[in-house]
């Protein structure tokens, strides 16, 4: 198995491929365009700022490169969101994979979202052996909206897409890697794909 | 729905925990990657490692633990205790950190707050606030409490925030280690003030002081150390207790 962490320069990755050694499997970071087109899978990961995300991607021709992969690749918080049609973070247009757009939450509810939420309505191989209700770690100000590709929701202030899934494009909001057991399984489930 | 999230404080000096732990059958209590994997068994929300080292190479010996514990543990975990530059936090997120806890030194450089929540985002960054009533007056304290200062704790509260904090840990110092309970009324108050999580931490002493918390404190995140360390509140019960009294918690 080639797994990928595609290495744009958003974020730290290090707890995602420590959680990937933890299951036996060593994930390769990587920006090289033929690297990445080669691999088995790939992990789109991103933490930050969605504008800032978006230049790096452009730089390195990446925001071409993505759209047009087949293997199974899986965006992460982030990664998830600018896989989106647009995010309302600095107005920020997005790669267009899932037919749905990114907001902010309101000021009616304490921003970021962060913590233990449940996930329900799981409805992808993704979450095999993943209970209904399961817990998932998050921390994150902007939400994509519940569409048709969404394949987990999630409840706070309103009904999100907390999972979103199109072809061999997946998209989670939540941190697989600091989930537990629960995050543990949608990643070995990833690797299974 | 969001689970209010409980949190057991390691203090850390040259790599090893120090103060007592007295719990469980672990082979060694001052290993801090043994600690953190027990609590993450035990169900712990989230782990603070706070870093009481002063020196140099005491740093080194921070990378390689926070490392070790990034490889271990399968739940987040900050970084606390003397980080002062962006380098400090490049540092420890690289190393495997997922948020970092600035204190002293963002009263001392307010602006550091701007510039860490612009690189590396707001959700990484904790702002902890040392405070201590005077007279009805919640004053905040420097330097693990020993330096008074006049600024107000709500005014700095907003002001954090503003600056792109993305959470608040909240130390009342007239609470802390008298396990008398959490110092609710402040809570609730910095609660109102602001719009970001806010971790309650001074003043465990039982189940029912983080019940206390969480409902009229309107606390988002309990932190707690010698309760845990000793056995006196394990953190499965105090969850099952939790979530008997409708306090929403991950089981």
């Amino acid at each position: 198995m080639d797994l990928v962490i595609i290495d744009y320069g958003a974020g730290n990755i290090k707890s995602i491929q420590f959680a990937f050694e933890r299951l036996g499997v060593h994930a390769h970071l990587s920006g090289d365009p033929e690297r990445i087109a080669n691999a088995d899978k790939l992990i789109f990961p991103g933490v930050g700022e969605a504008s800032t995300a978006m230049k790096k991607l452009k730089a390195t021709q990446l925001d071409r490169l993505i759209p047009e992969l087949k293997q199974p690749v899986l965006g992460i918080c982030l990664g998830m969101q600018l896989l989106c049609l647009s995010t309302e973070e600095n107005n920020t247009p997005g790669l267009g994979i899932f037919q749905t757009h990114v907001k902010r939450f309101s000021n009616d509810v304490k921003v970021p979202h962060m913590g233990w939420n449940t996930i329900n309505g799981l409805r992808s191989h993704l979450f095999d052996n993943i209970d209904e209700g399961a817990y998932m770690y998050l921390v994150h100000s902007y939400y994509a909206e519940n569409c048709k590709e969404a394949v987990a929701h999630t409840f706070y202030e309103l009904e999100y897409a907390s999972a979103l899934q199109h072809n061999n494009f997946y998209g989670v909001q939540f941190h697989p890697e600091k989930s537990s057991k629960s995050g543990e399984q949608l990643l070995i489930n990833f690797l299974n794909l | 729905m969001l689970t209010k999230r409980i949190i057991p404080c390691l203090d850390i000096k040259n790599g090893r925990t120090v103060k007592g732990v007295n719990f469980v059958n672990l082979i060694d209590a001052g290993d801090p990657v043994e600690l953190a994997s027990e609590y993450a068994r035990q169900g712990a929300d989230e782990l603070v490692f706070l870093d009481i080292s002063a020196t140099l190479e005491a740093r080194k010996t921070r990378h390689d633990m926070v490392l070790h514990v990034a490889e271990a543990i399968n739940i987040p975990f900050t970084v606390g205790g003397g980080i002062s530059t962006v380098e400090d936090v490049d540092d420890l997120l690289q190393c495997g950190a997922d948020k970092v806890s600035i204190n002293s030194s963002a009263v001392k450089n307010p602006d550091l707050i701007n510039t860490l929540a612009n690189k590396f985002g707001s959700q990484c960054i904790v702002i902890a606030i040392d405070a201590k009533d005077i007279n009805g007056n919640w004053k905040v304290h420097l330097s693990g409490g020993t330096i008074p200062t006049d600024i107000d704790l709500y005014e700095w509260a907003m002001e954090v925030e503003q600056r792109g904090a993305g959470e608040i840990l909240f130390t009342s110092m007239n609470h802390d280690g008298t396990k008398s309970g959490f110092a609710n009324e402040a809570l609730a108050r910095l609660s109102d003030h602001v719009n970001i999580p806010i971790i309650a931490s001074g003043g465990a002493g039982s189940v029912q002081h983080f019940i206390d918390t969480f409902k009229s404190g309107k606390a988002d995140a309990a932190l707690a150390a010698s309760v845990f360390h000793f056995g006196e509140i394990p953190i499965p019960d105090l969850k099952e207790k939790l979530r008997a009294n409708n306090i929403e918690v991950r089981l």
